[in-house]
């Protein structure tokens, strides 16, 4: 199953993201393997002054795609354990804007349910992101075509 | 079920994301359109607009907040959203 997301729904938090919180969701017993994947926020050499990202999202969308993402991780590993938030709104530069959790018994699945959870979030989740500079000014970064 | 609205026609909210919602100047319409329309009518719609000027091209489509072909059929009371290319993860 899949745990309860805070601040804005099961899946999108406009607070800051609860690492420990992600990790006891997906623990159990049983679950020998755990992976976590932490989306940060950077600046690469060509952004210039980068301060944060503001995250923007088609809310009711975003929570209905990431929470059929999540079922299908469930259907291609079905002993796992999964857990994900995505923040919206304005990040800070080295603060989590996406963070994944996944746990299985043996730690090729937690590996594999983890990847693919992340490719699939940047994939299909309707989530846009506008960098914002120290100096003022703003610059929507170039996605990629959603798909479903 | 489904049909059109009293005087014909199918009613569906439009909505308008990051860049395209700027380029537009807004981030929701109205529309009717007429029956028999499909996901693509809504966009091309958008993109009839006065008020359109340059959109940027090759938006996904969404109806009832899933992704969308543009020949999916529209009922009274949709959804639609234009998707510019996504940046989330």
């Amino acid at each position: 199953m899949w745990a309860m997301g805070g601040g804005g729904g099961r899946w999108l938090t406009d607070q800051p993201i609860d690492v420990a919180a992600l990790l006891a969701d997906v623990a159990a017993a049983g679950r020998g393997g755990t992976v976590v994947f932490l989306g940060t926020v950077r600046r690469s050499s060509e952004d210039g002054d980068v301060a944060a990202i503001e995250y923007t999202a088609y809310d009711a969308m975003a929570e209905a795609e990431l929470g059929r993402i999540a079922e299908e991780a469930l259907a291609r590993w079905p002993d796992a354990r999964v857990a994900l938030r995505h923040r919206t709104g304005v990040v800070p530069l080295g603060e989590a804007s996406v963070a994944i959790a996944a746990a299985a018994p043996h730690r090729a699945d937690a590996y594999a349910a983890s990847r693919w959870l992340i490719e699939e979030v940047k994939r299909r989740a309707p989530i846009w992101k506008k960098e914002r500079f120290a100096s003022g000014g703003a610059r929507w970064v170039e996605g990629h075509t959603g798909g479903g | 079920m489904s049909g059109g609205g009293a005087a014909g026609g199918i009613r569906v909210s439009i909505l308008l994301f990051a860049t395209f919602a700027e380029a537009a100047g807004r981030d929701r319409l109205e529309a009717v359109l007429p029956d028999g329309a499909v996901a693509g009518d809504a966009l091309a719609f958008v993109r009839s607009q006065p008020w359109a000027g340059r959109l940027p091209p090759s938006p996904a489509l969404a109806v009832n907040l899933r992704y969308a072909k543009p020949g999916l059929a529209l009922r009274d009371g949709d959804e639609v959203a234009v998707i510019p290319p996504v940046a989330g993860g």
